[in-house]
């Protein structure tokens, strides 16, 4: 069914990593016993005011400035009010007209390679809520206001994502961002990154935007891409059966696999924003900006960049290894040990390196293995002391044991052989066993060769150095 | 979530008839006696007209004014955990909590 | 002892001609009497109070302690108080026992000052009347059949019948002046931002402001300079340095120019009201000031800015009192919204109802520009009407209400005519402006009150203009028969 266009808006809610709240001297640690990083001013107590948190401001003007936004210079909080019990004071402190980052952008790269563009509406401060608890507690519900006064940035995007994959791939860029700026811990188990999905379909060519559905609250990049795709056919099957599409907010339900109506947000969403009275205009000037830009790292796209032009890599390879600030860096002090090889240091890198931490569930920069560590590997493979298939023996011990490269080599005696001399007697005891063979060969049964390779390598444990080997072969085979 | 236009076309103010005053009160969460509301729905209206005085003001290129001291800007505070755990003070005024939680009736979502 | 201003009090404590312990119990003893007649106090606190008296005491003894040191005192129901109950005037808050304190109260008692108990007030401080409290009525301690007018009526009737010699009160759009001039006692409402709002609970956040009523500009002006200044805790607070009122106190006024308030004197104003307003104004006169009359061509809007902002204002500052952290519960919720409507039902009085129901129609989709935009334009059309007055005169002076103190329940069934008897100490609210009322005579047996606006961070000089005044006039010093 190519009949359907799908366009996605994407709010992303990240928690910024302030050590206190947005306007209280609480603390943001997660996992806290409940209630006990619930202040006065988080509680929403009679007489207590706020008082905006400098570093959650840097932490939003450094993502606007990350995606080439614009900046308020003079920013407003706003009172967004609705009654809930995980909000303390019955109005969330969001920005409303003035958000302090305006209109940027965000590229992504979609599957066949090619970039794309995505428009970023804005990004606002506001406070996180509460959480409500519903185990265990019969007709009751248990509200915890530790995470109520969390900052957050709230990144709105343009709709102009066409699919689930690309939704992913523009969630997955923004986590890499934020994660880069360090701003964000971008934990999506603990609820520090999160996404509402607002999804409609509408027919292919035309301009006009369906009826959106917003998805509340999904928290992983599987699930936004499973209940995006949910979503689309839900939407499809019903306009197709002759039914309508209704403006509402829905739940991701990850069981079920499915999303369904939430009833409690239904009813006609009238939040009366004004600016909040108790906090006056943001002011950010040149100089605060320019301070800021200052102390940006080198972002993932420039670095990718780099990484193609400085060591030749592929833009996939490149991708790749810098989704990560942690993996690049892992990847760049690889290479600083082994600066003529590049490549093989991506190869490892990505290959080896990545599926042994996936294995153990690892991050890398768990420690287990230093950037050192593995280049002083990739140092023997070049200077030949080892070959690439020893190579993977060895990363094997040295991943489980802890070892170096070196004194691997050195204890399980796997250094390369490159004395032809040697060599030569290794082949002529082969083809001594192997009369028949050798015979055919000469005969002209030219794919032979291999037999031969093999038959060597087997007498010397994988250690005979290939192109040695396959020179010298060459040249006594033939007779 | 930004959704759906507060700044529409103004409307001239009129008497509020029931419904709306319901509507009101169910926004502000308060729960009026039915034979409160053509009480309020009298209030209300009046204080209405009242404000309604607003309209013959030219205010055209004149910036809404929500600060009474003008020119200031916000003070922001180091980033610094400043709190320490009160909970069982704080809870002292809190009419039902069980384990650390303020209870309320159960939130069906 | 009670007749004594504090000023006078606080030097006879320093030296050590009375003691903390006999000022309190003799305040205490009067609060006790007057109780019943006057029901100025929520909640008196008498234990605390001889306890921090003779700890005053010790200070004074060992030539320690503040400025204030074992002055007795009180605090507007509204401003929290660690340890003891700060009700709001609400059975909303009848039983909240504040954990921490408000910055003007630790202030204060830094200083020195002994809190004796809480002042009564109109509910959430919306009213004109003292009369919208749950506690009930504060009767007017110069007719018991009349209001001390509102919202802090309390702090008004305690000073008038000499149940305390100051207490702190606030004012949203009068609540100070109002009641003040209704009392006939000196209140000053600063300019906003200079006393901090951390733990004062809020009804209008962009127009309450903490202040003092007291018998005199001197003692109103020795009780300012300890609550004023900066404080981080509130973003609204201004960081200035806080100027020694005391010190300018005796400053000649010849060459001060004084603007009457033309729209101030309308067909509305009492006649023997307006006499008393313009006698006093002719004392300024002999002291040197000059004086013309200003128009302020916008200022006739500010009852109805008013009662958009602040309802608005209002109406979310009161969406925390939900039954959940604290304040009334509602008895077995069926639901969450019946525990919400219930609880907020129950716990708020009628007026309170009726402003959040106001601020919430003029905040919602659709009527947000026709109201809440339009009267925060106006807002600013009376603020530049009174920087261009400020731009030809010093200070401003007009009556600070249209009548005398009125009777118990004269007004409350028409909202509107309550709301316009704060017509002339609103605008100052609007503007951020500092305002105070002076006792300028008796307009048919009630007090009047003279107001006197000036520019923002002005207070300096209106304690002076009030204090050369009353040095004149001997207003400020007249109790009430049955509390003299």
């Amino acid at each position: 069914m190519s009949a359907w266009e799908t366009v996605i808006g994407l709010e992303i809610h990240a928690q910024l990593a302030t050590r206190s709240k947005i306007f209280s001297g609480a603390a943001t640690a997660y996992g806290a016993a409940p209630n006990s990083q619930a202040c006065l001013v988080d509680l929403g107590y009679p007489g207590v005011l706020p008082v905006l948190n400098a570093e959650a401001v840097r932490m939003a003007v450094r993502f606007g400035l990350a995606i080439d936004a614009r900046i308020t210079r003079q920013s407003v909080f706003a009172r967004k009010n609705y009654f809930y019990p995980d909000l303390p004071k019955g109005y969330q402190i969001s920005q409303y007209e003035l958000p302090i980052v305006a209109t940027g952008a965000i590229e992504i790269v979609l599957e066949d390679g090619t970039v794309k563009r995505i428009g970023v509406t804005r990004a606002h401060l506001e406070e996180d809520a509460g959480k409500s608890l519903h185990e265990g507690l019969g007709a009751l519900t248990g509200i915890d206001l530790n995470r109520a006064g969390t900052p957050l940035i709230e990144i709105v995007s343009e709709p102009e994502l066409r699919s689930a994959k690309e939704a992913v791939a523009y969630m997955k860029k923004v986590h890499t961002l934020v994660r880069y700026l360090e701003i964000c811990d971008g934990n999506m188990q603990e609820g520090s990154f999160r996404c509402d999905a607002n999804v409609s379909v509408r027919p292919v060519g035309t301009e006009k935007f369906g009826t959106r559905a917003e998805i509340k609250n999904i928290n992983s990049f599987r699930y936004v891409e499973k209940a995006i795709q949910y979503e689309v056919a839900r939407q499809i099957e019903l306009i197709e059966s002759g039914g309508k599409v209704i403006q509402e907010t829905r739940l991701w339900d990850p069981d079920k696999g499915e999303t369904r109506s939430m009833r409690s947000k239904e009813e006609a969403n009238d939040y009366r924003y004004f600016p909040d009275p108790d906090l006056l205009p943001v002011e950010i000037d040149e100089a605060y900006i320019e301070a800021v830009r200052a102390t940006l790292p080198e972002l993932p796209d420039a670095k990718a960049a780099r990484f193609v032009a400085e060591y030749g890599l592929s833009g996939y390879d490149a991708l790749v290894l810098t989704a990560s600030r942690d993996l690049a860096d892992y990847y760049e002090a690889v290479v600083r040990a082994v600066p003529a090889q590049p490549k093989l240091a991506a190869n490892w890198v990505m290959g080896e390196l990545s599926a042994a931490l996936n294995k153990d569930g690892q991050q890398i920069d768990s420690g287990r293995l230093s950037a050192e560590r593995l280049a002083g590997l990739l140092v023997r493979i070049a200077d030949e002391t080892i070959s690439g298939k020893i190579a993977k023996e060895v990363f094997e011990a040295m991943w489980t044991s802890g070892e170096s490269a070196d004194a691997l080599i050195e204890a399980k005696g796997l250094k390369q052989i490159t004395d032809t001399g040697a060599i030569e007697q290794a082949i002529e005891a082969v083809m001594a066993k192997n009369p028949a063979q050798l015979a055919e060969f000469r005969a002209g049964k030219d794919k032979l060769f291999g037999f031969f390779v093999g038959q060597v390598m087997k007498a010397t444990q994988g250690k005979a150095n290939p192109a040695q080997l396959n020179d010298l072969l060459k040249k006594k085979l033939p007779g | 979530m930004i959704s759906g236009p507060i700044h529409a076309a103004p409307e001239a103010p009129m008497a509020l008839t029931r419904e709306q005053v319901e509507n009101i009160a169910h926004l502000a969460r308060l729960e009026l006696e039915p034979a409160a509301i053509p009480r309020f729905q009298q209030n209300l209206s009046s204080i209405l007209d009242f404000i309604g005085e607003l309209e013959r003001a030219e205010t055209a290129g004149v910036p809404p004014m929500s600060h009474p001291l003008p020119g200031l800007t916000q003070r922001l505070r180091a980033d610094a955990v400043t709190e320490s755990d009160e909970r069982e003070l704080y809870q002292r005024n809190a009419p039902q909590v069980a384990a650390g939680l303020y209870l309320v009736p159960k939130v069906i979502e | 002892m009670h007749r004594q201003t504090l000023t006078q009090l606080a030097a006879d404590l320093r030296a050590r001609r009375v003691s903390s312990v006999e000022l309190v119990r003799t305040f205490l003893a009067r609060i006790e009497a007057s109780q019943s007649a006057l029901n100025a106090f929520v909640t008196v606190t008498a234990e605390q109070a001889l306890a921090q008296a003779e700890a005053a005491d010790r200070a004074l003894g060992a030539g320690r302690g503040g400025p204030l040191e074992g002055v007795p005192f009180g605090h507007k129901d509204l401003f929290c108080t660690a340890g003891v109950r700060t009700t709001c005037g609400s059975r909303m808050l009848e039983n909240f026992i504040s954990p921490y304190d408000a910055t003007v109260v630790s202030r204060l008692r830094a200083a020195g000052a002994v809190m004796l108990g809480k002042l009564n007030m109109d509910e959430f401080a919306m009213g004109s009347s003292n009369e919208t409290s749950y506690f009930g009525p504060v009767r007017n301690p110069w007719n018991r059949a009349l209001v001390p007018g509102g919202s802090s009526g309390g702090s008004a009737a305690a000073v008038a019948a000499r149940l305390l010699p100051a207490a702190t009160a606030t004012d949203t759009g009068g609540s100070i002046r109002q009641p003040a001039a209704f009392c006939g006692v000196t209140g000053i409402k600063p300019t906003y931002g200079r006393v901090s709002r951390y733990g004062m609970i809020a009804f209008a956040s962009s127009l309450d402001q903490g202040g003092v009523i007291a018998a005199s500009a001197e003692d109103a002006a020795r009780v300012l300079r300890e609550m004023a200044g900066f404080d981080p805790r509130d973003s609204t607070s201004v960081d200035a340095p806080v100027p020694d009122y005391l010190a300018g106190l005796e400053q000649p006024l010849s060459g001060l120019k004084i603007g009457l308030l033309k729209e101030f004197f309308d067909t509305g104003l009492d006649p023997a009201y307006e006499r008393c307003v313009r006698e006093a104004i002719g004392v300024f006169e002999r002291l040197g000031a000059s004086v013309r009359e200003i128009s302020l061509p916008n200022i006739p809007l500010s009852v109805p800015v008013y009662y958009v902002v602040a309802p608005a204002e209002c109406s979310s500052n009161l969406a925390r009192y939900d039954g959940v952290r604290f304040g009334h519960r509602c008895a077995e919720a069926r639901d969450l919204e019946d525990l919400y409507k219930r609880s907020r039902s129950e716990g708020f009085g009628a007026e309170v109802q009726r402003r959040i129901m106001t601020g919430t129609y003029v905040l919602s989709a659709g009527y947000y520009d026709a109201y809440y935009l339009k009267a925060q334009r106006v807002r600013r059309l009376i603020t530049a009407d009174f920087a261009r007055a400020f731009g030809e005169v010093d200070l401003l002076m007009g009556p600070t209400t249209p009548t005398p103190a009125f009777e118990l329940g004269a007004k409350v069934a028409d909202p509107i005519t309550m709301y316009l008897n704060d017509i002339y100490t609103i605008s100052a609210n609007l503007a951020g402006l500092p305002a105070m009322s002076v006792p300028c005579g008796f307009a048919a047996g009630l007090p009047a009150g003279l107001q006197i606006i000036g520019p923002h961070f002005a207070e300096e000089r209106l304690l002076n203009a009030a204090h050369r005044y009353q040095r004149e006039t001997d207003w400020h010093l007249r109790i009430p028969e049955a509390y003299a």
